[in-house]
């Protein structure tokens, strides 16, 4: 359990995806103008990272890796190079089904999370995440916690840069250095108190 | 340049920052961008009047992983050690906002020599802007130049350290903002917020 959390610790705090790897900057940037909408793109992003993660995770141990066709007979063959391809397409067949699920299952949720999802799938977050699964060699349980922490950390930075950006708008900055300029340097001073957190495990 | 993909629009920064520790590795990144957006656009020019209109996405995502899993094939095979360093972020120039963007934007619009051009301009600016991050800080984080010491050990004796926090995450961020910000007051253009 404690290995779990520690996991988790990991990833919302210690490296965290998008302020020390810098993967899913490009949402970030232009969807935290808002906390309200942050908040929505926050959600979604846990909720499909939670679900991609094992899901990708399970056709790379019985599809792609090496020697993982061995349950057909077929262990000399390894189709490691296909990983992202069949990364990418299973992130937007995902998508698109929760997309789905949801509309039919939970309009409200829908109506709330819905016009985020589309953009997820170029989100390099989730790519990200799932490529880092194969590199770190997780198991099932682990790749599980991981996705969802993740996102969790995803969700922390966004909304908090969306709070801070909600504070500058009273304040005085440059013209040429406002919106984008502004985030930038915003990100870098939250991504510095972040590295504070290094070091620590449970 | 005065459309720059990042300091205008601001696409595709997810890998543009975290390989541009060392000039070196921002290099091969840019070649392989580069290739990889010039190729696509002319795919995807050639391909456009036979794609139907909804699954536009999913082909355009094809054809860039295709491409992709080439440049990381290539890389393994010529340049070991640098495809190590870049691990997954080669793989990320999949969902680099810029490829996508520019095949969605200009290549199912337009004939594919056209295509191949602004995907070379596109793909050099993006670059442009990945080696500026990564001259300053490779320069200031550790006091070279694409391998080349610049700081001499006199400096260092005199008192003089790296700056430790150019390497960490933050770093970037603070020059691509102050780079951003060059440019925008360069180009007189600015957001609202």
């Amino acid at each position: 359990m404690q290995h779990y959390i520690n996991i988790i610790i990991n990833s919302v705090f210690i490296e965290n995806i998008l302020l020390i790897y810098f993967l899913g900057m490009c949402s970030f940037l232009s969807i935290s103008k808002k906390v309200e909408t942050s908040i929505g793109l926050g959600l979604a992003v846990i909720f499909v990272l939670s679900i991609t993660a094992p899901a990708n995770w399970a056709i790379n141990e019985y599809l792609l890796a090496e020697g993982a066709l061995s349950w057909a007979g077929l262990g000399h063959i390894n189709l490691d190079f296909l990983q992202f391809i069949v990364f990418i397409s299973v992130i937007a067949a995902m998508v698109q089904l929760v997309e789905m699920l949801m509309d039919r299952f939970s309009p409200a949720l829908y109506v709330n999370l819905g016009i985020f999802l589309p953009l997820i799938t170029v989100n390099c977050s989730i790519l990200g995440t799932s490529l880092f699964l194969v590199e770190r060699d997780y198991n099932l349980a682990e790749s599980t916690v991981f996705g969802f922490g993740s996102g969790l950390g995803f969700f922390l930075a966004i909304v908090s840069l969306a709070t801070v950006r909600k504070r500058m708008r009273y304040s005085d900055v440059p013209s040429s250095l406002r919106g984008v300029g502004m985030a930038m340097l915003l990100t870098g001073l939250i991504s510095m108190a972040f590295l504070g957190f290094s070091g620590i495990s449970l | 340049m005065g459309e720059n993909p990042i300091s205008i629009h601001v696409l595709g920064i997810c890998s543009a920052l975290a390989i541009t520790t060392k000039i070196d590795t921002a290099v091969v990144m840019t070649i392989a961008v580069v290739a990889v957006l010039s190729i696509s656009n002319v795919v995807i020019s050639f391909l456009r009047n036979n794609i139907p209109n909804k699954v536009r996405i999913i082909i355009q995502m094809s054809v860039i992983a295709s491409l992709v899993i080439i440049a990381d094939q290539v890389l393994k095979a010529y340049m070991y050690d640098m495809s190590k360093l870049l691990g997954v972020f080669l793989g990320l120039i999949i969902t680099n906002c810029i490829v996508l963007g520019r095949a969605e934007a200009y290549a199912m619009q337009n004939s594919p020599s056209k295509a191949l051009l602004d995907g070379m301009g596109n793909g050099l600016g993006y670059g442009s802007i990945l080696i500026a991050v990564a001259f300053f800080r490779e320069l200031f984080g550790f006091g070279s130049i694409y391998g080349a010491q610049v700081i001499t050990n006199q400096i260092y004796l005199g008192g003089y350290e790296n700056n430790g926090l150019m390497i960490l995450s933050p770093g970037a961020f603070f020059i691509l903002g102050l780079i951003v910000w060059a440019h925008r007051a360069y180009t007189g253009t600015s957001d609202k917020h």
